[in-house]
Formats: C-alpha cells, sequence, structure tokens
C-alpha cells in the first residue's frame, strides 16, 4: 500500500484513541483533507525541483509505533547537551518520556503537547496559537493531521528563561521503518527570552522519518534562539517544517547544524508582523556519503524598518548532495528593509552536487537588499602555506574547512552548545582541532 | 559610386537612415484564422520551400500540439487563443501618409527625443519621401563587400532555397523543434527571419543588421534567425531598434539559434522597443523568444540586449558551452514601466574543460511594472575549472514596482567557481539633492543616474547603438520619478 493510502486509512483508527470532540479535531480533519487532495509533494513542484522523497516514501512505515524497548540515559547521555543544567522534553518514538525529561509550570510551561491540546487551562493560548502560523502545505498539513504530541512552552511576559531547553525525539527502531510527527508550539510573550535546542535522533540504522512542525510565536521585544542539531544515522530523514511569526522589537534566531542523515529537509519560515524585527537565520552543513541536505528559508518583511540576516556555509563530500533556497519577500510597505543573504559552498568530491537557488522578490523601493552565493574550494596557497610551515595536508584542509563554517558558529550564544558543534565539526572533518573555542 | 570602404560605413552611420523591410512591393494577404497541419503545409508552399523543410515544420507542429502553454515564469497576461491567430500575414501595408502632420504626435515626440532626423522621422513613420534616398544602393554595395567575402546574409526563405544544405545541417541544432512551446509554435509557423554564414577564418568587416537588410522579412510575429560562424570567424549582429514599433500582432515567437565553430566568435547585440501597451497597461506586444548559442572549442559568444518594449518579455538568451575553454557572455538591461511584465536572464551551461561565463543584468522598474531576473548556471561533472561570475542588480522606482531574482545554480564540479550577487537599491534622495545643488534638474539627474547604473552592459553595445539606448533609457523612464 502506498504511505499515502496507509495515512489515509490509519486515520480513522487514529480517531479511536483521541477525543474527538474538540476544535482541535476539526483542524484534523480538514488538515487530513488538505493533505488528501496534495499528497506528497514530487519534483514537479518547484519547491522541490531538487529534493526527491521518492526513495523514502517507498518504505512501510509504521506510523503509530509501539513503545519499544526501554531506553537507558546511559544509551542516550551523548545525545544531550549534558554539561548544563537545561529543562529536558524527550520523546521516544512519539511518547513522552518522564523518565528522561524534566519539565516545569512554574512562572512558564516546559511540557507536552498531548496535555494542552487537552487541558482547559491551555485552551486559550492553543486556540490564540495553534495552527496560525504554520502553512497550509502537504507535508505540513499531515503534520497537522496527525498532531498528538511534542513539546509545548509557553513564556509569559517579562521572564528569562535561566535554563535552555532541550526537546529530544529518540526513535528506537523496535520496527523496521518508523514514522514519527511530532508538533512543537513555543510562545514567547513580550520582553521575555528563551534558548532552545533540539534534536532529532534515531538509536539504531532502522528506517526513519520524522515529520516535524514547529511553531514560533516571539511577541515585541522578545528574544528566542532556537539551535537545531542534525546528526542522524544514514537511514533518517527529517522534514522539519518551522513557522516562526515575528512581533515589533523581536529578535529570533534559528541555527540549523546538518551533519547526517538521510534525507534532510529544512522549511524555515519567518513573517515580520512588525517594526524593528530582526531575524536571523544561519547554518553549517557538512555531510558525505549520499546524504542529501535541502535548505529551503522564507523570510517575509511585511512591514518596515525590519531587518534578516541568513548565512549558510555547506561543505559537500562524496555523492552527497547541498540544496539552498533562500527567498526573501519584500512587502511594498515594509520600506527601510535590510536583508543580507549569504549562501556559501565548497565541493570536496567531483561526485557532489550543490543546487543554489537564492531567491529576492520586492516591491519596495528604499530597501537594501542583497544576496551572494559561492561555489568554490579551499584556497591552495593557503593550504601550501600551512604544509610550509608543518601542519599536514590533513589538518591544514580541516583548519581551512573549520575557518569557513566558523562565521557561522560565532554567532552561538550558548558556549556549551558552541564546543558541542565544534566537536562535531572536528570530527566530521577527522581532523584535531587542537585549540578550545 | 567607389567601393565603398570601412570609413564611408563610419560615415554613413552617423548620418544613418533606418533602413526596414517595408520598401517592397507588399501583398497583403492573411490566412484564415487557427492552425493546423494545412496551414503549415500551406505556409510551405507559399514559400516555395524544398520537401524536408514541410516536413520539419509539420513534425514540428506535432510536437507542438501535444505541448502546454508554460506558466512558470513570472508574469500574467491573458493567454492568447492560438487559434484566434492568422499565421500567416505577409508584412503589412501602413497607411501612406502625405506630411508629418498626419502622424501621431506622441510618436514625432519620441522621434525628436531620440535625435531622429526629420527625413528619417519621415521614412519611419511612412511618410513619403521627397528626397531619393540612395540606400537600395547602399544595400548592394554592401552585398557585394560581404560577397567578395564570402558571407551569406539573407533572409531564411531565400537561404532555404540558395543555400538548403547549410541551412539543413544547422536549423534546429541549437534550439531543438521540441525545446519549448514557443520554439515548437515558431518551427512550425515561421513567416521569415535571417540567415548567416561567415566563412572560416573571416572577419566580417561590418556590423550585420536590421539596418541594411535588403530583404521584406522584416520583424515577423513568428521570426527565425540562424547565424552560424565557422571556424575562426568573427562577426557582430544587431537586432531591432531603438525607434518605438508598433504592431497589431499581440504575439510574438521568435527565435535565434547561433552556432560558433571552433575559435569563432558571436557577438549578438538586441535592442528591444516593441509597443508596450499605454500607462493603463492596455494592449502592447506579448515576446516570447527563445535564444541560444552553441560554443564549440575556443568559441565565444556574447549576447548583450537592452530591453524596453514589450508589454510582457518572456527572453532568456543562453550559451551552451560545449567545447573547451569557450566563453559565454550575457549583459542585459531590462527597463519596465507603467505595467510591463518582464521575465529575462540568461542560462550558461557548461559543459567543457575551463569553460568561461559572465552575467551582468541590469533592471529598472518604475511604475507599476513586474521586472524578473532569472538564470541557470549549470556546471556539468565534467567541466573542471568552469567559472561564472553573476551580477544581477536592480533599480526600484517608486514602491508600485517589484523585482524580481530567481537565480539557479546547480554544480556537479568541484574545481567550479561561482559568485552571484544581487542587490537591490533605488536612487537616493542624496544623490538627487547632490545634481539639484549642482543645477541639474530632477528628471536629467536621473536619467544620469540610470545612465551610471547601466554603464557596464551600455558600453558592450556596438557604439551607434550605445548613444541610441541611452536615450531610449531616459524616454522609457520619462515621468516615473515625480
Amino acid at each position: 500500500m502506498e504511505l499515502k493510502d496507509k495515512l489515509l486509512s490509519s486515520y480513522v483508527a487514529f480517531e479511536d484513541h483521541i477525543d474527538t470532540n474538540t476544535e482541535i479535531h476539526e483542524i484534523r480533519s480538514k488538515a487530513l483533507e488538505n493533505f488528501d487532495k496534495l499528497g506528497f509533494p514530487t519534483k514537479k513542484l518547484e519547491a522541490w525541483k531538487y529534493t526527491s522523497l521518492n526513495t523514502i516514501l517507498k518504505n512501510d512505515y509504521s506510523i503509530f509505533p509501539d513503545r519499544g524497548r526501554t531506553v537507558e540515559l546511559a544509551d542516550v547521555k551523548q545525545y544531550f547537551i549534558h554539561d548544563i543544567d537545561t529543562y529536558k522534553v524527550v520523546f521516544i518514538d512519539g511518547k513522552y518520556s518522564s523518565f528522561l525529561s524534566e519539565t516545569t509550570h512554574d512562572n512558564f510551561d516546559v511540557c507536552l503537547m498531548s496535555s494542552a491540546l487537552s487541558k482547559a487551562k491551555y485552551k486559550p493560548v492553543i486556540q490564540k496559537y495553534f495552527n496560525k502560523v504554520a502553512k497550509q502545505d502537504n507535508l505540513t498539513s499531515l503534520n497537522t493531521a496527525f498532531v498528538s504530541e511534542g513539546a509545548y512552552i509557553h513564556i509569559p511576559k517579562n521572564i528569562e528563561v535561566q535554563k535552555p531547553i532541550q526537546i529530544i525525539n529518540f526513535t528506537t527502531g523496535s520496527e523496521p521503518a518508523t514514522m514519527t510527527q511530532p508538533r512543537n508550539l513555543i510562545v514567547v510573550e513580550e520582553n521575555s527570552h528563551v534558548q532552545i535546542i533540539e534534536r532529532h535522533q534515531s538509536l539504531t540504522v532502522n528506517e526513519v522519518l520524522s515529520n516535524v512542525v514547529t511553531e514560533v510565536f516571539a511577541a515585541q521585544s522578545a528574544t528566542v534562539d532556537y539551535y537545531k542539531i542534525q546528526n542522524d544515522h544514514s537511514n533518517a530523514s527529517l522534514v522539519d517544517n518551522t513557522y516562526v511569526n515575528q512581533k515589533s522589537n523581536s529578535v529570533v534566531a534559528v541555527h540549523t547544524f546538518s551533519f547526517g542523515g538521510n534525507i534532510t529537509r529544512n522549511n524555515l519560515n519567518f513573517f515580520q508582523n512588525g517594526e524593528h524585527i530582526d531575524s536571523i537565520l544561519k547554518g553549517v552543513t557538512i555531510i558525505e556519503g549520499k546524504q542529501h541536505v535541502d535548505h529551503h528559508t522564507l523570510v517575509h518583511h511585511i512591514e518596515p524598518n525590519c531587518e534578516s540576516h541568513q548565512d549558510y556555509k555547506g561543505i559537500y563530500d562524496e555523492r552527497s548532495t547541498g540544496v539552498f533556497n533562500g527567498k526573501v519577500v519584500v512587502e511594498k510597505e515594509a520600506q527601510k528593509t535590510n536583508a543580507y543573504q549569504q549562501n556559501n559552498n565548497v565541493l570536496v568530491s567531483d561526485k557532489a552536487t550543490i543546487n543554489a537557488k537564492p531567491q529576492l522578490e520586492i516591491f519596495a523601493d528604499d530597501v537594501k537588499c542583497s544576496h551572494g552565493c559561492t561555489i568554490g574550494q579551499l584556497d591552495d596557497d593557503a593550504l601550501f602555506y600551512m604544509q610550509q610551515r608543518g601542519i599536514p595536508k590533513k589538518e591544514g584542509r580541516g583548519l581551512l574547512m573549520f575557518a569557513f563554517a566558523n562565521t557561522v558558529l560565532e554567532s552561538v550564544k550558548i558556549p556549551e552548545v558552541k564546543s558541542r558543534i565544534t566537536k562535531l565539526i572536528a570530527d566530521k572533518l577527522n581532523v584535531n582541532i587542537g585549540f578550545d573555542l | 559610386m567607389s567601393k565603398y570602404t570601412e570609413e564611408d560605413l563610419e560615415k554613413e552611420l552617423k548620418t544613418k537612415e533606418y533602413e526596414y523591410g517595408f520598401y517592397t512591393d507588399i501583398e497583403s494577404e492573411t490566412f484564415a484564422k487557427g492552425l493546423n497541419e494545412d496551414v503549415v503545409r500551406a505556409i510551405s508552399k507559399k514559400k516555395n520551400e524544398p520537401e524536408w523543410m514541410t516536413e520539419w515544420r509539420l513534425e514540428a507542429y506535432r510536437v507542438w500540439k501535444k505541448m502546454t502553454e508554460p506558466d512558470w515564469a513570472n508574469v500574467h497576461y491573458p493567454k492568447p487563443n492560438f487559434q484566434d491567430i492568422a499565421y500567416y500575414s505577409a508584412p503589412k501595408k501602413k497607411p501612406k501618409l502625405n506630411s508629418l502632420d498626419e502622424v501621431d504626435p506622441d510618436l514625432l515626440d519620441t522621434f525628436k527625443k531620440l535625435g531622429i532626423s526629420i527625413d528619417e522621422q519621415k521614412k519611419l513613420a511612412n511618410v513619403a519621401v521627397d528626397i531619393v534616398m540612395d540606400s537600395v544602393s547602399v544595400a548592394t554595395t554592401f552585398k557585394k563587400t560581404l560577397g567578395e567575402k564570402g558571407i551569406i546574409f539573407m533572409p531564411i526563405s531565400e537561404a532555404i532555397q540558395e543555400h538548403p544544405e547549410l541551412v539543413k545541417k544547422y536549423l534546429g541544432t541549437v534550439v531543438p523543434t521540441s525545446d519549448n512551446f514557443y520554439a515548437a509554435l515558431n518551427s512550425a509557423v515561421f513567416s521569415d527571419g535571417s540567415f548567416c554564414y561567415i566563412p572560416k577564418g573571416v572577419k566580417c568587416p561590418m556590423e550585420l543588421s536590421t539596418y541594411f537588410r535588403i530583404n521584406e522579412g522584416g520583424t515577423g510575429q513568428f521570426e527565425r534567425t540562424l547565424v552560424v560562424a565557422d571556424e575562426g570567424s568573427y562577426v557582430s549582429y544587431l537586432e531591432g531598434c531603438t525607434a518605438p514599433q508598433r504592431d497589431e500582432n499581440q504575439l510574438h515567437a521568435a527565435v535565434v539559434e547561433l552556432v560558433a565553430m571552433d575559435d569563432a566568435e558571436i557577438k549578438y547585440s538586441t535592442v528591444q522597443n516593441w509597443f508596450p501597451g499605454d500607462e493603463n497597461g492596455k494592449g502592447g506586444v506579448f515576446n516570447f523568444v527563445t535564444k541560444r548559442g552553441l560554443c564549440e572549442t575556443n568559441a565565444k559568444i556574447s549576447w548583450t540586449q537592452v530591453e524596453t518594449g514589450s508589454a510582457v518579455t518572456w527572453k532568456y538568451p543562453s550559451c551552451i558551452l560545449k567545447g573547451n575553454n569557450s566563453v559565454g557572455e550575457f549583459y542585459s538591461i531590462a527597463v519596465t514601466n507603467h505595467y510591463q511584465q518582464a521575465d529575462t536572464g540568461t542560462k550558461m551551461i557548461h559543459l567543457g574543460k575551463n569553460t568561461k561565463s559572465t552575467i551582468i543584468s541590469k533592471g529598472i522598474s518604475a511604475g507599476k511594472s513586474q521586472n524578473s531576473y532569472r538564470g541557470l548556471v549549470q556546471i556539468n561533472s565534467r567541466a573542471e575549472n568552469a567559472r561564472n561570475f553573476s551580477q544581477c542588480d536592480s533599480l526600484l522606482m517608486g514602491n508600485a514596482c517589484g523585482a524580481h531574482t530567481f537565480p539557479y545554480i546547480e554544480t556537479k564540479n568541484k574545481s567550479a567557481q561561482i559568485e552571484h550577487e544581487a542587490t537591490t537599491s533605488k536612487i537616493g534622495e542624496d544623490q538627487l539633492f547632490y545634481c539639484n545643488q549642482r543645477g541639474i534638474d530632477t528628471e536629467k539627474a536621473i536619467a544620469l543616474i540610470v545612465n551610471g547604473f547601466s554603464k557596464e552592459v551600455l558600453n558592450k553595445l556596438p557604439m551607434e547603438f550605445a548613444v541610441e539606448a541611452q536615450k531610449l533609457l531616459e524616454i522609457s523612464l520619462e515621468g516615473s520619478v515625480g
């Protein structure tokens, strides 16, 4: 059975487990209709021109995986940022793991989507924000139709959350192929500040497909720092749909570090509904093998005096494929917009491919918009210089690539995340960087 | 008349006359509307074409029938009804006027601003001219000079008769009949166009252009151009004209094919000023053009275009860099005003080793227009050391217009070096104030700034074209800031 049919038919079974007498269920049913109409994206769609899901849609995914084997902290500790105190919302095969998690309801809520959807006290927030900024496209609709679990974070006014929040989804691989659809909602009210780290990790080499939707709402003068770490097994695929809605004077930064996985597709969308907003989108991609990473970004400048900064670096080895499609839309009311977009790529192997499409759509005249896109190699002279001074070629290349990716790392605000990423890059490039940052 | 030298040519250019195709005796014959195999056959028969040509057209028609009109471009317009178009019409007879007073004053105004002499104006507006202009003999002299060098330059319909082996060999090799919807349509029904062949090692001594074209082919609705530069040859080809062209044909679908053999160079310049529709966006020409060049080893193709006209432009002059060390260049200025829409750019397909391409695109949007750059740079896995530099700059005037960039970059080779830059800006108030302070009025100041903005491209145009193109930019943007 085709995955689409399987999903459609399993919806009935899904309805048996949930309360169907709610507003949320109406949203679900509508979303399912929408997905039924649209189906999975194909390469014929402009937005999916360079990424085909055909190979991974063939798998016979288990849509509601049983709770697999128990996971011991020792097995998974390495996937946490464990050297600092954090809140944790952890899911195993799509189910909440209270054992590994550390949630809170003191002053603010870091808890579960399932309880937020069912308990009355969360209703005002859910009504106001749930599914409000997410686009009603194919994969987002699919996620909405099956929404049941994920992280729910609500920070009321004037709170600086002292500890970062980690959202981690593990798949145990208890079935040959598992599909999960986590749904996260993050609402940050006026003047509040929060840092979030998100990670998807499969614990075996079995096939995994995660179709994640995250909605972020940043109210006036709110600050959100969001880090996505994507370093999964080579049979784990991820479609990450993130929608950010910003109000005046807010600052939202999303850093995406893609170091592994089968097919990784990041749909990152920013909507600026206010003035003096700053949106920051940064990413480092270092992949090899047959891995495929696709960054699809959209920054929609709707009101005047806003800024956006995009900086994506990619290093592609072996037969890997990279895609960057960055789109900046400046509406005609959005005068005095400053939008920068930078995409630099290095191909290390002859078999690697990079497809880039930096796109600008501008309707306002008093704006400063620029984009730059380069594809090139490491500087041979610099490499030679290092070799002359006794640095082996391999380390030299590693250093150069590290330096290439480093501009993105500079803006990482949590030191432990930064050192973790540094280590991942060093591992990835197979060199000992030899200094701490 | 003594021997016509290049100095004479230069002099001639200074006092040049616009030479259009409409001198011949015109048969005003039009086929019934609609398109089917019989119409294609009839067109072919009308042109007295050999059997292979008729077959070629029919094949294109069959392919076209199965295709659907593309809608991916960033333009919006009512789709033409392809069965509501007459596919063969001999060049239209223009009403003869007795004096310039009868000519549309708007048109005269434009002529004046372009600096076109009274005689030329008369000729352009099809007013009976008293003085005898020796244009025919000039043309004949040109033909002779070209003939001596072995250069073939003639309407493609004549070339099909006189040089069938050359046409057969190259026609459709760069733009296959099945390439796209409009190319297929053009292949099936093209009325006329130009054919140019430069033999081995010959440098064409003059700019080949529509100025000096001696046939009635003119700027037809479905024009077909084929330029072949044999090994080591050079040619510079000019197409179009700065004077505004009014045409009742709403739909124009031309195909231009360039073949540059080893070590050859082709420079192809276009100035396009079709009727863009009025201030309210009514009327205007739809211009859907397929232009492509093929570069063999060490060859070079350079496209330069100034686009100011047409209600809708859909045009991507491309280079296939097949041979090693070949070079492709694209320089473009696209100006849109009022309700015009332009979706234009280029494709650089790098197949050979050490191939280079340069893309400079300048878009200027004013009024309520939409201006898009759409480009593709593709580096094939065998194209070692390919190099590309792209720059797309947009200038916006007012906030009712839009500028868009859709660059596609696809690289499959690690030795490729690609740079792409795009900026969007407006004419700064400071810049205008600076000019005003120095006694330059706002309108002039804008012209000055626009010229500076587009200088890199204007410089690539042949001299006499560049001056006119510059003025054309001023006129196109007139009154757009205020």
